[in-house]
């Protein structure tokens, strides 16, 4: 679906904004129903794999949001990210080391703000550094900043260390209100609390005078200085406060973990984060959201059907950039007129269509990656194999063949259907608009 | 009385090539100011050294007997002077009410606050509802400003350089690439704006700028070949040969 940049529809213009806020449910409804949701959970979803996927979620979604206030709502693109996430989970590990022996009695729930607050003053001093420049530039900085903390890990051992990393246990603190932690049940709830706080409060800030002149550098950074910003200074404070929130997230982990290594902090965790964000949709506020969700069930699902899962994650990425730049969210925000003009029902179909032929090109992938995989990495094992419980040979002519067909076919088709499903998208819209024949 | 903006020996040289060659300019408050000059004569130039986009390479600028050569743009608007862009630079993912909103908020005492509500600013709402009707885009208040057409670009374009109530306004070619009736409109609106304000405009359109202008200067090769009322201006020989000439031939 293709950017829709013509000229607006001759709609009437809706009314101008009151001040007045909408109903109390129109603004709490989503949030009582979402802390709803947060808290019976794990009443449906009870096996300790799904209550630790859900945790990782939980931390997941503040670290990806933590990132879009750069990218999404600054325009800054940051390839060290996970620096604060790091640093914000080595001091919550240190501080829960440090109260657990005969420190003061600090309960576990109140340790994200040791989090926070690492993550808040090393987005300072890294900021001063990497925010004096926008674009390519502050992309190489924090590509560096990042590159400098995650080799520094593995010198100062004393701090980070080494290999192994440190570790701690959270039973030893201070129970709070009777609540040890030593449950991952509990863990959860501390996890999605802090979860809602956060995700509230970057919210909240999405809609400050200080959110809206991110929009404003992230638009266009040169005008801003001739309306009264300084956009160093919106770069500067925008990256602290991402710190701040990637630092709750860190000491989410070092909690839920019990341990924290050098790995939590360097590029391939950047990386992760960045692909969160993409796949979700940077456009938005929800997107990340979305997309931390997504990418954290993937690598728990992959993870465990297959060893190649994070090349199937850079085929996603690759395609999701390739075809739907504006992520999963922006995917989902283009259906809403046709939702609302009660039009959905004539792209479903297109859309179905699309979506068969898609899946043949995936599978199709997918089959010669696996049986790649099989004669390469996993030579030992020889070539007998099942792909979706189909049993076959790796190194036989006819599956590399019907491997070639299902991709080469599936994909022709899928992008002429693609392009079906964009007309009838393009039509629908037209009804919508009030444009299009409204038969 | 102090003027409200005053060059002194002005010059702004790019390498070996000099583009201002001494610039002196005395601009009264309240006074509607044209800067006319040919192409490649330095005007937008002048504007970007007075803006704090460029650094002059010497000489002084003085904002209401302030001096503000070679501090940030942010500084300088801050004290009061706002401009607007040849080409048009606005927000294009923002909506246009936002655009609007964005450019009041800073003189309306915000600042980078992060802890109040946007929507909550009765007075930035209030202002921003103000600039629209002004600017006539008041029912297309919702749509990304990347969308509005050329002639609305423009009309936010002055919206934008407005919004924070700077006494001192610089607009650069406002009119260029209009028709004639989105021209009258425009030249209508730059009077509505520029009334307690000191403006300070390049423009190619002669009949824009002696309809509006009560002083007309001359820029020639980074100079000012002349500085005076319209009707002295068009009188000048020196101006006829230079550029009206230019113009007529």
């Amino acid at each position: 679906m293709s950017e829709r940049t013509g000229a607006a529809p001759a709609f009437a213009a809706p009314p101008l904004p009151t001040g007045r806020g909408a109903g109390f449910l129109a603004i709490f409804g989503p949030w009582i129903a979402a802390a709803v949701l947060l808290a019976v959970l794990p009443q449906v979803l009870s096996s300790g794999l799904a209550l630790s996927t859900l945790s990782l979620m939980g931390m997941m979604i503040i670290f990806a949001l933590s990132y879009n206030m750069l990218l999404g709502q600054t325009g800054l693109l940051s390839f060290g990210q996970a620096v604060f996430f790091g640093l914000g989970g080595f001091l919550t590990v240190h501080a829960m080391n440090a109260f657990t022996a005969d420190g003061p009695p600090l309960p576990l729930v109140a340790l994200p703000l040791v989090g926070a607050a690492a993550g808040l003053f090393f987005g300072i001093v890294f900021g001063a550094v990497s925010t004096r420049r926008a674009g390519t530039t502050f992309a190489m900085i924090t590509l560096g900043i990042g590159e400098l903390v995650s080799s520094s890990a593995l010198i100062l051992r004393h701090f980070f260390g080494g290999e192994e990393g440190v570790s701690t246990d959270r039973t030893g603190l201070a129970p709070f209100l009777g609540l040890t932690f030593g449950s991952q049940l509990q863990v959860y709830y501390l996890i999605s609390g802090w979860c809602f706080v956060s995700v509230a409060a970057m919210y909240a800030l999405t809609r400050t005078p200080f959110g809206r002149i991110c929009n404003a550098v992230r638009d266009n950074p040169h005008r801003v200085a001739f309306i009264g910003y300084d956009p160093q200074r919106v770069r500067f404070l925008s990256f602290s406060l991402s710190g701040l929130f990637a630092g709750i997230a860190g000491a989410l982990a070092a909690i839920n973990f019990e341990i924290m290594n050098a790995g939590q902090l360097g590029a391939t965790q950047s990386g992760t984060v960045i692909l969160m964000a993409f796949i979700g949709g940077v456009g938005s506020f929800g997107g990340p959201i979305i997309g931390a969700i997504l990418v954290t069930y993937l690598q728990v699902a992959l993870s465990d059907i297959t060893d190649a899962w994070q090349l199937y994650f850079g085929l996603l990425f690759i395609a999701m950039v390739m075809f739907a730049p504006d992520g999963i969210a922006g995917l989902l925000a283009r259906q809403q007129p046709l939702l609302r003009g009660r039009q959905l029902h004539r792209v479903l179909p297109a859309y179905a269509l699309a979506l068969v032929p898609g899946l043949a090109a995936v599978a199709g992938l997918s089959l010669a990656v696996e049986m790649t995989n099989r004669l390469t990495v996993h030579a030992g094992d020889g070539p007998a194999m099942s792909f979706l419980h189909v049993p076959l040979r790796a190194d036989a002519i006819v599956p590399w063949l019907v491997a070639a067909i299902l991709f080469a076919g599936g994909g022709w088709l899928f992008l002429r259907a693609a392009g079906v499903a964009r007309q009838a998208y393009d039509e629908a819209l037209a009804v919508v608009q009030g444009r299009g024949r409204t038969s | 009385m102090t003027p409200a903006l005053e060059l002194t020996d002005l010059r702004k040289s790019f390498g070996a090539m000099e583009i201002i060659r001494g610039v002196t300019l005395s601009v009264p408050a309240g006074e509607r100011h044209a800067v006319i000059g040919p192409n490649g004569a330095g005007k937008s130039t002048l504007f970007h050294l007075i803006s704090g986009h460029y650094r002059p390479s010497a000489g002084t600028i003085r904002l209401g007997g302030e001096t503000i050569s070679g501090m940030a743009p942010h500084l300088i608007n801050r004290r009061g002077l706002s401009r607007s862009f040849q080409i048009t630079n606005i927000f294009p993912r923002l909506s246009v009410w936002e655009n609007v909103r964005c450019a009041t908020l800073w003189a309306m005492g915000y600042r980078y606050s992060f802890w109040r509500n946007i929507e909550r600013l009765a007075d930035a709402r209030q202002r921003t509802e103000e600039i629209l009707t002004e600017i006539n885009l008041l029912d297309r208040w919702h749509v990304p400003a990347g969308v509005l057409s050329y002639a609305e670009q423009r009309a936010l374009e002055i919206g934008l350089s407005i919004a924070g109530n700077a006494e001192v306004l610089l607009l650069d070619e406002p009119t260029a690439g209009m028709s004639r009736a989105e021209t009258e409109r425009v030249v209508a609106l730059i009077r509505r704006v520029s009334e307690k304000r000191t403006l300070l405009m390049i423009e190619h359109d002669m009949g824009v700028v002696f309809d509006l202008a009560d002083r007309i200067s001359v820029l020639v090769y980074g100079e000012i070949l002349a500085s005076d009322t319209p009707e002295r201006v068009k009188a000048n020989p020196a101006v006829q040969q230079a550029y009206l000439g230019l113009e007529a031939s």
